[in-house]
């Protein structure tokens, strides 16, 4: 005799949510404080609050790819009509540097130089560390594929907060979307500021000496600074992450310097290129070069504490390491390089 | 502590607003507020008299009143309102030492607080991102409210050396920014069209007249010996706080940007110093860890550019898609 089939009254479903959810008059939702909702459910177990937000999920979700990306690109705008974005205290502006200055670097970086980031797990996940790297190319476009590389390829997609001369932030335009994007001023109390507060900084101690070097001289890198930047890195007690960069020499070869113009206008050099003056606005356009921006093993400098800063022999030696280090790394890659376009 | 306090400046907004806001703390005896001109804002109990500081005679006033407490405001930061650059300097350089002087002869005096200003960090694009109180301006002034500023800090470290028993408050205040403040900035933010230097878009930061008021009263009433730099937490853009502000704005080539401020003069909308205009180009932020207050507000402005219509055609054109999306889709 087949036994009697138990019927049961309240839907099994409801078996797997937690135990007050299978009264059906309750709300199944759990706030994001992880306290439930006490609201009483109307359909599907859900209060009308409730049900509303996942409708209107699920109607996001649906929406097509094209009309969400319009959804954000109308919110961005919103936002910076009207204001509401934050700016931290060096004048970042976050919310432009993700949006529109790295979207507009993105294809320079992944199509035109076609950028192989190596070695990114050197940079921690948090806390403040200082990329030193070697400068070059006429143009810091260096330093902007650096910052691509580090926030595309992190998994915390870090900023990087680079050093900049006080030539940049005297410059129109140029001034103004440094701050916006990240930079700040090449000084003691500002490097100090970042990586005491966390940040990734980023410096090329070489500066204009190392950006404006004749192309004969490509990849021999040039005094770094007075050390400045270990001064600051062991007074913060960060590490410092050496980073060679490969590719960025050949963008803009300088074959020539014309001195006077350059101090006519007040530049630290003016360059003359296969390209440039001779073509005009062509001669602007980079070579196509191939990159490899390698990141080194971090330098530890917590251990010799913040008093270190203040003995010059040991800023002097670290200073050398770093460099020694980048410029070994740097003829390691470039004698691994297939050809300097591909 | 404080029981007879003396305002100079009290004509001015601040200080007027300063002396009715003491005026309500029952533990003050006497409020003495000082100033050439009768103040035309309530003041609430406090006894004017029409002195220039710069006259030996408020040595009297505070030898007679046995003043124990100075707050000193009468630094003027344009000479538009005072008949030029000239008698400017002579207000606040001359004025400043006649009153430390007198201050340093009374015996009564236990505490002085001035009312200094960031300005005296200067402007340019040497400058750290944030000042803190023991940094020094990267560019020597030649002139303005700064070079005045940092006289009047020099005089006022000077009475602090031969009074060490006097406590002595320096308060270097960013702009102020309020519904009722009357300054160059308030007035260039009230503009329709707000122009600004192209191809820089300085940090600026902003103080509510409110909280200015509530960190002298306190720096009266309570015990804050030393230098303070009085400013909301956080840094805006010009462009930002244009844009907060509900305006649009123009850029305006660097070269011209003198014949547009002088432009602005003339109409009387805006007076704008060369040191206001560096300002412009190259801003300023100070570190306020000394001084937690974290209030950044805006001016009570008719926006004309409306936040919450730009995000009603927003949310309008999404619904918009949304029906005409196919419904197989």
């Amino acid at each position: 005799m087949p036994e009697a089939r138990v019927i049961p009254i309240e839907g099994r479903d409801a078996g797997d949510l937690p135990r007050r959810g299978r009264k059906a008059s309750r709300c199944a939702a759990v706030g994001a404080d992880g306290q439930r909702c006490r609201g009483k459910a109307v359909a599907d177990g859900l209060c009308g609050v409730h049900l509303e937000e996942q409708e209107r999920l699920a109607a996001h979700e649906a929406a097509p790819d094209w009309e969400r990306k319009l959804a954000g690109a109308l919110a961005f705008m919103r936002r910076r009509v009207t204001g509401d974005y934050p700016i931290d205290d060096f004048g970042f502006d976050a919310d432009l540097t993700e949006h529109v200055m790295l979207a507009g670097l993105r294809p320079l970086y992944e199509k035109y130089f076609r950028v192989e980031a190596r070695g990114i797990e050197n940079i921690p996940n948090e806390g403040g560390a200082l990329v030193v790297a070697n400068h070059s190319g006429t143009v810091p476009i260096d330093a902007m594929m650096t910052q691509v590389a580090i926030y595309d390829h992190h998994p915390a997609h870090r900023h990087l907060r680079m050093l900049g001369a006080d030539l940049v932030f005297k410059t129109p335009v140029v001034g103004e979307l440094a701050r916006k994007t990240g930079s700040t001023l090449a000084s003691n109390e500002d490097a100090e500021r970042l990586l005491t507060g966390g940040e990734l900084a980023g410096v090329w101690p070489e500066g204009f000496k190392g950006i404006g070097k004749p192309f004969s001289e490509r990849y021999r890198l040039q005094r770094f600074g007075r050390g400045g930047f270990v001064s600051a890195a062991l007074r913060s007690g960060v590490p410092i992450i050496p980073c060679s960069i490969v590719g960025a020499e050949e963008i803009y070869p300088i074959v020539g310097n014309v001195k006077v113009l350059a101090r006519l206008l007040g530049f630290p050099y003016m360059p003359v290129t296969p390209f440039f003056p001779l073509l005009g606005p062509l001669g602007l356009i980079p070579l196509p070069s191939k990159w490899i921006i390698e990141f080194g093993e971090p330098i530890a400098t917590q251990d010799l504490g913040p008093g270190a800063a203040d003995d010059p022999m040991l800023v002097f030696n670290l200073t050398d390491q770093v460099r020694e280090v980048i410029q070994q790394t740097l003829y390691k890659l470039l004698l691994s390089r297939r050809s300097v376009f591909f | 502590m404080s029981r007879v306090v003396l305002i100079t400046g009290v004509s001015r907004y601040l200080g007027g607003l300063l002396a009715s806001t003491l005026s309500r703390d029952l533990s003050i005896e006497r409020i003495i507020g000082v100033d050439v001109v009768p103040p035309r804002q309530d003041v609430g109990r406090t006894e004017f008299v029409r002195a220039d500081i710069r006259n030996p005679i408020i040595a009297k006033v505070i030898a007679s009143a046995h003043v124990d407490t100075v707050v000193h405001m009468s630094v003027i930061a344009t000479p538009f309102g005072a008949g030029g650059r000239t008698a400017m300097k002579e207000i606040n350089v001359i004025g400043t030492m006649q009153l430390l002087a007198a201050c340093q002869k009374a015996p009564s005096l236990q505490k002085l607080v001035v009312k200094s200003t960031t300005a005296i960090y200067g402007s340019s694009s040497r400058d750290p991102a944030l000042f803190t109180e023991g940094m020094e301006p990267r560019a020597q002034f030649r002139t303005g409210y700064g070079k005045d500023s940092t006289e009047v800090e020099g005089y006022v470290r000077g009475l602090g050396r031969r009074r060490p028993d006097v406590d002595v408050t320096l308060l270097r205040f960013a702009n102020f920014i309020g519904p009722r403040i009357d300054t160059p900035l308030t007035r260039y933010f009230s503009l329709p069209v707000v122009p600004r230097v192209f191809g820089f878009d300085p940090r600026v930061q902003f103080i509510h007249e409110d909280d200015g008021i509530e960190v002298l009263r306190r720096a009266v009433v309570d015990d804050h010996r030393g230098t303070f730099n009085v400013a909301g937490s956080g840094v805006l853009l010009v462009s930002q706080a244009i844009r907060r502000a509900g305006r649009p704005s123009v850029q305006v080539l660097s070269p011209a940007v003198s014949m547009v401020g002088s432009l602005f003069r003339r109409a009387g909308l805006v007076d704008f110093s060369p040191e206001q205009m560096q300002f412009l180009q190259f801003g300023r932020g100070v570190d306020v860890t000394r001084l937690h207050d974290d209030f950044v507000a805006g001016r009570g402005l008719t926006k004309y550019i409306d936040p919450n219509r730009i995000a009603g055609v927003e949310q309008r054109i999404l619904a918009q898609m949304e029906r005409r999306r196919p419904i197989n889709a």
